[in-house]
C-alpha cells in the first residue's frame, strides 16, 4: 500500500504550483479544510490528508506506538511529501498539527518553504514559568470525556446516517467519516497531543512562519500563541477577529486572507 | 366485542381543554421536561428555558449574552466541544446525543445528553444554535458502569491469559531439551489466540538408570479441568520412570491413575526411553496416540505398537517395542494438533508429516519440529483449532 492511500492524499489545484500542504488536528480529518483549501487551487498545488487512524485513513496501517507521540505524525507528513515528491512545501498546520509541522520541518529541512501555524500551543499544561492553559487534571478529564463518548464516537456502532437537508452538498458520507475513529486511537491521539511539550523545537525553526491566533480560544490561549511567535525568530504574528479553536471553520475567509498576504509576502 | 379501551377524559371535556391551554408554546418552551439554548454560533448564549435555570441555579441575566455554552462544560469537555463537537456543528448542521457535563452554580456537575442544531440565515451563513439538554445523570452512571465492567472485562481477560500461559509452560521442560550425543528439541504453539491452556504435553529427562525418558501426550479437553490431568500425567510419568525401566508399565500407572482420579478424563500419550552410548536403542510404547517416526530420508517407519487411550477401558493393551537409532537418522513425536489440522474437509494427515519429516532428515532437530509445527499452522491459515505439540531427536552422523 502507498503513502497516498494510507493517508487519503487529496491533490488539487495547479500541478505546477507551489504545493501547500494543509493538515487537520486532533478530532477530526481533513474535511476541516473544507472552506480554506478551495481558495488556494488557482495558484498553488493543494495537498490534503487524513493522518493514519484519522478519517478516511487506511486503519491497518495504524501502529500504536509509531502514533503515540507526535513524532509519528510527523513522520506522515514527511513521507507524504516524499511520495508525492514535493519541494518548497508550505505547510499549513491547524491545531496540534502545528507542531507536527515544525517537526516535520526538523525531519527534512530543505523540502520546507514556510510553515503556517493555526491556534498552534507547543505544550498544553502549566510548567514553571509557562502558562498552558491545562492542568495535568483537566487532560485526564479530557481522556474520560473521550471514554464517555464512547458509544457516541466509535466507529465500531454504526453510524446513522442523517440528512443534510439544509446543506445537501455535504453528502451523507460526510457525517459517516468526518470526526468518528476508534476510541483507542483517539485516546492515543489526544495523550500524544496533550501531554506533548515542544517548546525547546521552536527556536530552532528557520524558515518563514506566520502564527495565527484567534480571539477567545480556550485550547491555544493568546498567550501561547505569542509565546510561539516569541520563540520563532522572525515569525510573523496575526491575531484573528474569529473566536473558538477552528477559524478554518468559522471564519474561512479571514483566515484564506491571513494565509494569502503572508504567502504574497515570502 | 371493543379491543381499545376508552379514554377517561374525552376531548370534550372542561379538564381536557384546562390541560392544552395549560400547555401553550410557552409554558412549554420554558417547562419542558429539558433544558433549552439558542446560542449564537460561537457559543454565545442568546435565550435559555426555565428548566436549565432551575437545574443550573445561574439567573437568567447571569447567562444571557454574557457566557457561551462552552463556558458552561467541565474543561475535559471544553477541549472535547471545540474539536469535536463544535466542528461538527458547522458541518453537518447538527450533533446529536453528546454526552457532556455542565458545571452549575454551585460548582457541582449535571451529567447531560446533548443535541445540536446549526440554523443558517437566507445567505447560507451561520445563525443560531439550539440546543436541547437532558438530565443523563442515571444514564451516566449507568454507561460508566458499563465502561467500567468492559475494562474489568479487558483485565480478568489478560489475567486468564498470563495464568493459562504460566500454566502451560509448566507442561514443557523450562531448561533446553538435552540428550548426550543426541540433538533433540521441542515446539509448542497453544489453539486459537492462546488465551486458554491447552491439554498438549512433552517433556524430555534422565531416568537415573544413565538412559533418558522422552514423553509427549494429550489430554482430552481444554482450560483448567484438562490443565489438573495434564499436570497429574505429567508427574506421574516423571515420578514412575524412576523405578520402571518398561515404558509400558509406566503408561499402565497413569491409566490406573487417570482412570481413578478422573473417571470422565482420558489421555493419549507416547513414552521413549532412550540408551545413548555406542549403540542407540529406543524403547517405544504408545498409548492410544499416533505412532512416531523414523526416517533416515529415505525410508519412513513408524515405532511402536498402537496400544489403547489411557483413563477410557477398565482393560489396557499396552507393550514395549524395541528400535536401534542409527547415524543420521531422525524420529520425531507428534501430537494430532499437527495430524488433525484442518483446511475445510482436509486433514494434514499423516502422509503431508512423513514427507515432510523426511524431507527435513539431516537437518537439526530444532528446525525439523519448528517445521513440522509451522506447516500445520499454515495449513490452516495461521490459526490453529488445536494445540501442536511436536518434539525431534536425532542421532547425528
Amino acid at each position: 500500500m502507498g503513502v497516498a492511500e494510507r493517508n487519503n492524499v487529496v491533490v488539487g489545484g495547479r500541478p505546477d504550483g507551489t504545493p501547500i500542504v494543509f493538515a487537520h488536528g486532533f478530532g477530526c480529518d481533513q474535511n476541516m479544510w473544507r472552506y480554506v483549501e478551495p481558495a488556494f487551487r488557482p495558484s498553488f498545488r493543494t495537498v490534503l490528508f487524513d493522518y493514519v487512524g484519522a478519517g478516511r485513513s487506511e486503519r491497518s496501517a495504524y501502529d500504536a506506538e509509531r502514533y503515540s507521540t507526535l513524532g509519528g505524525y510527523a513522520r506522515d507528513v514527511v513521507e507524504i511529501c516524499e511520495e508525492l515528491d514535493l519541494s518548497d512545501v508550505v505547510f499549513v498546520g491547524h491545531s496540534v498539527s502545528a507542531m507536527v509541522g515544525v517537526l516535520a520541518y526538523l525531519d527534512d529541512p530543505a523540502r520546507f518553504k514556510a510553515l503556517v501555524m493555526v491556534g498552534p500551543s507547543p505544550r498544553y499544561i502549566d510548567d514553571d514559568g509557562y502558562t498552558g492553559g491545562f492542568g495535568r487534571a483537566d487532560i485526564d478529564e479530557l481522556l474520560d470525556s473521550l471514554e464517555s463518548n464512547y458509544l457516541g464516537w466509535s466507529t465500531a456502532i454504526a453510524p446513522l446516517i442523517m440528512g443534510n437537508a439544509d446543506r445537501p452538498e455535504l453528502g451523507a458520507e460526510l457525517t459517516e467519516s468526518f470526526c468518528r475513529t476508534d476510541p483507542d486511537i483517539q485516546k492515543r491521539f489526544a495523550r500524544a497531543t496533550f501531554l506533548s511539550d515542544n517548546r525547546a523545537d521552536l527556536a530552532r525553526v528557520a524558515v518563514p512562519t506566520l502564527v495565527l491566533q484567534c480571539s477567545d480560544d480556550v485550547i491555544a490561549p493568546v498567550s501561547v500563541g505569542e509565546y510561539v511567535h516569541r520563540q520563532i525568530p522572525g515569525s510573523r504574528f496575526v491575531q484573528l477577529d474569529a473566536t473558538g479553536h477552528c477559524p478554518n471553520l468559522s471564519a474561512p475567509k479571514e483566515t484564506i486572507a491571513a494565509i494569502e498576504a503572508f504567502l504574497a509576502g515570502l | 366485542m371493543t379491543g381499545e379501551a376508552e379514554l377517561a377524559t374525552p376531548t370534550g371535556t372542561p379538564e381536557f381543554f384546562d390541560a392544552l391551554l395549560e400547555d401553550d408554546p410557552n409554558e412549554l418552551y420554558e417547562n419542558a421536561p429539558c433544558g433549552y439554548l439558542s446560542t449564537r454560533p460561537d457559543g454565545t448564549i442568546v435565550k435559555v428555558n426555565q428548566t436549565f435555570l432551575t437545574w443550573t441555579g445561574f439567573r437568567r441575566d447571569e447567562l444571557v449574552g454574557r457566557r457561551r455554552l462552552q463556558d458552561l462544560l467541565a474543561v475535559g469537555d471544553r477541549i472535547f466541544y471545540e474539536t469535536h463537537y463544535a466542528p461538527l456543528l458547522r458541518m453537518q448542521g447538527m450533533v446529536r446525543e453528546i454526552a457532556v457535563d455542565v458545571v452549575l452554580s454551585s460548582g457541582e456537575r449535571l451529567p447531560v445528553l446533548a443535541n445540536s442544531v446549526l440554523k443558517r440565515d437566507a445567505g447560507g451563513e451561520p445563525m443560531v444554535v439550539r440546543t436541547v439538554l437532558f438530565d443523563a445523570r442515571e444514564r451516566r452512571s449507568y454507561e460508566r458502569e458499563l465502561v467500567a465492567a468492559r475494562q474489568r472485562a479487558e483485565a480478568a481477560e489478560a489475567r486468564a491469559r498470563e495464568l493459562a500461559q504460566t500454566l502451560q509452560s509448566t507442561f514443557m521442560p523450562p531448561v533446553a531439551l538435552d540428550i548426550p550425543g543426541l540433538d533433540v528439541a521441542g515446539a509448542y504453539h497453544p489453539a486459537g489466540d492462546g488465551s486458554e491452556v491447552g491439554g498438549d504435553f512433552y517433556d524430555v529427562f534422565p531416568t537415573g538408570r544413565g538412559t533418558h525418558a522422552v514423553v509427549l501426550g494429550d489430554v482430552s479437553g481444554k482450560g483448567a479441568d484438562a490443565a489438573v490431568v495434564t499436570a497429574l500425567a505429567r508427574h506421574v510419568v516423571r515420578a514412575e520412570v524412576f523405578h520402571r525401566p518398561s515404558p509400558a508399565g509406566v503408561l499402565g500407572v497413569l491409566h490406573e491413575a487417570v482412570r481413578r482420579a478422573y473417571p470422565e478424563r482420558f489421555c493419549t500419550a507416547v513414552l521413549v526411553e532412550v540408551a545413548a552410548g555406542d549403540d542407540v536403542v529406543l524403547t517405544v510404547c504408545a498409548a492410544g496416540h499416533h505412532l512416531p517416526v523414523k526416517t533416515d530420508g529415505t525410508r519412513v517407519d513408524r515405532l511402536g505398537a498402537a496400544g489403547t487411550i489411557l483413563g477410557m477401558l477398565d482393560e489396557t493393551h499396552l507393550q514395549d517395542r524395541r528400535y536401534s537409532l542409527e547415524a543420521g537418522e531422525t524420529v520425531v513425536l507428534y501430537t494430532d494438533g499437527v495430524a488433525e489440522a484442518r483446511r475445510g474437509r482436509e486433514f494434514f494427515g499423516d502422509r503431508r508429516i512423513e514427507t515432510l519429516v523426511a524431507g527435513g532428515a539431516g537437518r537439526p532437530a530444532a528446525e525439523v519440529a519448528e517445521g513440522l509445527a509451522a506447516a500445520a499452522i499454515d495449513f490452516q491459515d495461521g490459526r490453529p483449532r488445536d494445540d501442536i505439540a511436536v518434539v525431534a531427536l536425532r542421532r547425528p552422523s
